[in-house]
């Protein structure tokens, strides 16, 4: 039965570093902004092609 | 997506605004300006067109685009430096704020802005606090460059006089989040090892492992004791310092009990303490709070006149223009203000029509026209072309200045709000200890030991954690639903100030006027419509805001004017068809003065050929929906207090009724002492007004709104802000907030029976810490969800 000991011991260090890391990420303002980043995440990264047909799909400006 | 639709009036491709004065073609897709157009054309340059993709007409019209010069001054290294988060050798960091972002499009742009920019690393946006976080090498670009790119876009960042003051230091408050993270960690691990004791059957572990779960628990209970509920303990002791008992007293009471008690129980093996009811206790309380806590950071209910003042002006020397910023201009300095600008500093008038609109700071309707040689007080708008001034006082030394620092203005607010909360929890401790003297008195001569545990569990089971949650929990919920209706409450006691209000005090200019319009009525010969044609296009030349506003009732294209003149201060002529038409004033048509109806109201005179015709008369437009809300405030005393002359009295008492009061001519601080006055009589006063000219009488009522056109903008300091959009649901949201004090009764009374159910217990000495574990969570918890739904429920009732 001493295994409980050792395993609550486990269980609550294991939860512990769990409130360490929310603390963590509320400090370094992870929980600032809940809306952009939901948003930000459905950019696509390559420009799409516009109406014009013109084909470019590469992000650089055309001299 | 082809913009080009075969109706008669086509949308903008950019801002989607309809295109009726001017129709740009660019691409085979139509734009309303050449300002639409330009930044279309940049985008489409640098392959960035997704932005019309991600959204429908996503940008902002760029009908008022400014000269890029007014940017000049960021080019100060003392401006830059006030601006500047951080800067190095090499980079520069910043924060903007930008009210006009509004949709995912924007924010793909904003953070694309490195393609517009290569000299711009990142950009970061943070689109609920409406400010976008920049990072840029200041050897390939500046921060001239930065804003003027933002501006063009259509995204110009506000910058105003408060922001160069010094950085301001924003860092959201954490601390709740902490307490209520740790709370939640330590109550769910003290709940897992309280579990033997739930069941019976677990005697044996019981007996074996009873100490070392009991010393756990005291370990992991002592940070939430110490850190989480601090907060309570503090709140109670500030009361007891005051001699006065919040609702947090019998809280702290109650916590402290609970604690100390299953300490001894715990230390002398007795028992296994009540460390989970405790635990659990905090972090229900503090869901509360952080319920409660959650404000709109967007929103600053707590502005002064630097907000309202521009950072830079343009400064004339020796002919050349400079912007400068406002801080330093010096007395002597000729300025150049162009329409729509504000004045920075009292100034003297040297050149150009000035038609100062004063709305904002005195509550005048009517644009007032200024001479050559006048002083024009700061504050005031240039309606028209621009004009040029000589400072005549520095900055911190204006009218409106020293207005503002005007003891009445910055009074603070003795706040003694007899909430309902408070009262209740000073009932709750004298019933309380009440009970629990009456245990002592029948247990001690029968058992003492039960006598002891019968006291403590009655001080324990009477912890008031529903009464506390009640509160906290209706507010925050009245809180959202008049969010989601456009009226943003500064913080969650306002609730029970609007529901006490018995007398409605509204400004007139700007709350019950719509400032953007103007009703005209022309009395005299009839007009043919030949007639009204060329009077139109004598007006059109004009850029007076009297004539602006007549031409725009009058619908028709202008014929060509010859000889056209305008007399500063008097009025216009012009020859149309070889027929002389004359518009302005009574004096500058040669009526004598005795001969005119009314010298209050506004008129505008027009004679043919010298022959004098009629005259047009200005009256305010009132807001839509302001009948319905006098109706519906008819229990309520009404009164108007305005910094307009009285010309309107006669339309404003048919509005109102008998009843109300109405004073005109009012200086701002007259305005503070009539509400004064009121409240002197015991009434509970709510004061609506919009400009600078209302601000003391906002802070002096008890509730203060600010209307305003757009909730990011303009807003002198208040308790709430509500967009004008909303003005009609006004005698709704305080009947609202009526009935949610009414809510909050109801879930008093929820809460009270629970504690009945648990004094009997206690003072039975049958309170066990199975008892508590299971009462306590239950009553939280249903009193929680009793809270949302009878709000959410009644808001659906009342439409909001």
């Amino acid at each position: 039965m001493y295994i409980i000991f050792f395993m609550i011991a486990v269980s609550v260090s294991v939860a512990a570093l769990f409130l360490g890391a929310f603390l963590w990420a509320v400090r370094s303002g992870q929980y600032d902004d809940d809306y952009t980043p939901a948003v930000r995440m459905l950019f696509d990264n390559e420009t799409v092609a516009d109406n014009k047909g013109k084909g470019q799909t590469d992000a650089q400006p055309r001299a | 997506m082809e913009a080009a639709l075969q109706t008669n009036v086509q949308t903008c491709y950019h801002c989607g605004d309809s295109c009726v004065d001017e129709l740009v073609l660019a691409d085979d897709k139509a734009f309303c300006c050449a300002g639409c157009k330009t930044v279309y054309e940049l985008l489409e340059e640098n392959n960035l067109c997704t932005y019309y993709n991600l959204e429908q007409n996503p940008g902002i019209s760029g009908k008022a685009q400014a000269s890029d010069a007014r940017f000049a001054y960021l080019d100060d290294a003392g401006v830059e430096t006030q601006l500047l988060n951080f800067r190095n050798d090499t980079i520069c960091k910043l924060t903007f704020y930008v009210p006009q972002m509004h949709c995912s499009s924007c924010i793909w742009l904003l953070e694309n802005l490195f393609k517009l920019n290569t000299g711009i690393s990142e950009s970061t946006v943070n689109f609920l606090r409406k400010e976008i976080s920049l990072t840029y090498f200041h050897q390939q670009t500046s921060l001239r460059e930065v804003v003027t790119l933002l501006a063009r876009l259509g995204y110009e960042p506000a910058i105003t006089l408060a922001d160069t003051d010094g950085k301001k230091i924003q860092s959201q408050s954490h601390t709740i989040i902490y307490k209520l993270g740790i709370a939640g960690f330590c109550f769910g691990n003290v709940m897992l090892l309280a579990f033997p004791d739930y069941l019976a059957v677990t005697e044996g572990l019981q007996r074996s492992f009873g100490s070392f779960f009991g010393y756990l628990s005291i370990i992991l209970s002592i940070p939430v004791f110490i850190y989480s509920a601090r907060g309570f303990f503090t709140s109670a002791w500030e009361g007891i310092r005051q001699r006065y008992i919040n609702i947090d007293f019998p809280i702290a009471l109650g916590l402290i009990s609970l604690f100390c008690v299953s300490l001894y129980e715990i230390i002398t093996g007795t028992g296994p303490g009540y460390l989970d009811s405790f635990t659990g206790l905090v972090f229900f309380m503090l869901i509360g709070k952080y319920f409660q806590q959650k404000t709109y950071d967007t929103l600053s209910f707590d502005r002064d006149y630097t907000s309202y003042f521009p950072v830079s002006v343009t400064v004339l020397k020796d002919g050349k223009e400079e912007a400068t910023a406002v801080r330093n201009l010096k007395v002597g300095n000729r300025i150049r203000v162009r329409n729509q600008e504000l004045i920075p500093a009292d100034a003297m008038l040297l050149r150009g029509q000035a038609m100062i609109d004063y709305s904002f700071v005195s509550g005048e309707s009517e644009a007032v026209e200024k001479v050559a040689g006048e002083v024009i007080y700061a504050g005031g708008r240039q309606v028209g072309e621009s004009i040029e001034l000589e400072v005549v006082k520095e900055v911190s030394q204006g009218y409106l200045t020293q207005l503002w620092n005007d003891g009445a203005f910055s009074k603070k607010e003795a706040h003694s709000v007899e909430t309902y909360a408070n009262t209740a929890g000073r009932w709750f401790v004298i019933v309380t200890l009440i009970v629990a003297a009456g245990t002592l008195y029948y247990w001690v001569p029968r058992d003492m030991d039960m006598a002891m545990r019968a006291f403590t569990s009655v001080l324990i089971i009477a912890c008031p954690c529903a009464l506390s949650l009640a509160t906290p929990f209706v507010h925050g919920h009245t809180l959202r639903v008049f969010g989601k209706n456009k009226f943003f409450l500064k913080n969650t006691s306002v609730v029970e100030t609007l529901a006490k209000i018995d007398t409605v005090v509204f400004d007139k200019t700007g709350t019950l006027t719509e400032l953007s319009a103007a009703e005209i009525s022309y009395t005299g010969k009839a007009l043919t419509a030949e007639q009204e044609r060329r009077i139109l296009s004598v007006l059109r030349h004009s850029t007076h805001p009297l004539s602006q506003r007549i031409s725009e009732n009058l619908k028709d294209k202008p014929l060509p004017v010859e000889n056209f003149k305008e007399y500063t201060g008097q009025g216009l002529s012009g020859e149309v068809n070889g027929q002389l038409v004359r518009v302005g004033s009574a004096a500058y048509q040669g009526i004598p003065a005795d001969k005119t109806s009314d010298n209050l109201k506004t008129t505008v005179y027009v004679s043919l050929d010298g022959v004098v015709l009629g005259y047009y008369t200005f009256y305010n437009v009132y807001r839509e929906g302001l009948r319905g809300i006098l109706q519906d405030l008819s229990d309520k005393k009404i009164a108007v207090l305005s910094g307009d002359n009285n010309h309107e009295e006669d339309r404003l008492r048919a509005l109102l009724g008998e009843e109300a009061e109405l004073v005109f001519n009012q200086s701002p601080v007259q305005k503070l002492q009539s509400i004064q006055a009121l409240q002197e009589k015991h009434q509970h006063v709510l004061m609506v007004g919009d400009g600078l000219n209302d601000a003391g009488a906002l802070k002096q009522s008890d509730a203060g709104i600010a209307l305003t056109n757009s909730v990011t903008n303009f807003s002198p300091s208040c308790d709430a802000i509500l967009d004008a959009t909303a003005f009609g649901k006004l005698s709704r949201f305080l009947a609202f907030s009526k009935k949610t004090m009414n809510i909050i009764l109801a879930t008093f009374i929820v809460s009270l029976f629970y504690n009945v159910i648990g004094l009997t217990l206690a003072v039975q000495g049958l309170f066990s810490p199975i008892a508590s574990a299971i009462l306590m969570p239950i009553s939280s918890l249903s009193v929680i969800v009793f809270a949302t739904l009878s709000v959410k429920f009644v808001a659906k009732r009342a439409g909001l």
